[in-house]
């Protein structure tokens, strides 16, 4: 893509680009992954203590205990999104508080209370998926086709 | 104990392939869930995430491709009890939890505070 671009440019717009790479600052990705690392981690962690008390107060098992635990995990994140806590986190965190559903849950909350202004249907209602809604599309998108082909092969399969 | 500690490990771990999609494939924040999530579906077709989850607790079930593989779980789930339908009607069995949890307190959440700077 960017090569194509290139040879539309004249050289001084060349000389520029190499000169805005020089001077661009170096994503510094080693300590970006330390901290979504850490951060990661951390939010992993809470939830396996929320995991841990549903399965041994409740009758959950380990994979069924699983959903009690990302909803707990969201509604807390909701929570700090509207305290205004959870963007210090994003801050910190990086990749380590948007991989988390902690993330998708902020996503949600902070398009929702930002368009708040704009009225509950059209405002909140109409922008609650704006950030977040690629994730469900694709999800549901490729979960459909993957279980189609499932179907299939486990029907060709004869079972 | 040890569950936590592979819980912290494996999740930090998820966070940084994450971290790295961003930082050196130089993928937005939502091409880099949107990429997590069909990931995470891929591998529960293939029947690996169960597994991990087993393995790794939390830090397996909490990142986001674990909503991917619950979205595959439960169309696969619903397609062995009433075929070909089940893959439309099963999709969201498994996450109901997550996706009504995060659309119900997001909405209260509006309807309560203001936007914080």
């Amino acid at each position: 893509m960017s090569s194509n671009a290139q040879k539309k440019l004249t050289p001084a717009q060349l000389e520029y680009q190499a000169f805005v790479k020089k001077r661009e600052p170096k994503r510094p990705v080693l300590k970006n992954c330390l901290r979504a690392f850490l951060v990661g981690g951390i939010i992993c962690t809470i939830g396996q203590v929320f995991q841990w008390f549903y399965m041994t107060y409740f009758d959950f098992t380990e994979t069924s205990a699983s959903n009690p635990t990302v909803a707990t995990m969201i509604i807390i994140a909701v929570i700090l999104t509207a305290l205004g806590v959870y963007d210090h986190i994003a801050q910190f965190g990086g990749g380590g508080s948007i991989v988390p559903v902690t993330g998708f849950a902020n996503t949600l909350a902070s398009a929702a209370l930002d368009h708040r202004s704009e009225g509950f249907v059209l405002g909140v209602g109409g922008n609650m998926f704006k950030i977040a809604g690629p994730v469900i599309t694709f999800g549901v998108f490729a979960a459909f086709v993957i279980g189609l082909i499932a179907v299939v092969l486990r029907g060709l399969g004869g079972s | 104990m040890q569950q936590f500690i592979f819980s912290f490990l494996i999740g930090g771990a998820i966070c940084v392939i994450g971290q790295l999609l961003m930082d050196v494939f130089k993928l937005t924040p939502a091409h880099m869930t949107v990429t997590l999530v069909v990931g995470g579906a891929v591998l529960g077709g293939l029947g690996i995430y169960e597994p991990l989850i087993q393995f790794a607790g939390a830090g397996a079930s909490v990142p986001i491709s674990s909503f991917g593989n619950a979205l595959v779980k439960g169309a696969l789930g619903e397609a062995e009890r009433t075929g070909l339908v089940g893959v439309l009607t099963g999709i969201f069995e498994v996450t109901s939890a997550g996706i009504s949890a995060a659309i119900i307190f997001a909405f209260l959440a509006a309807l309560i505070f203001k936007p914080k700077g």
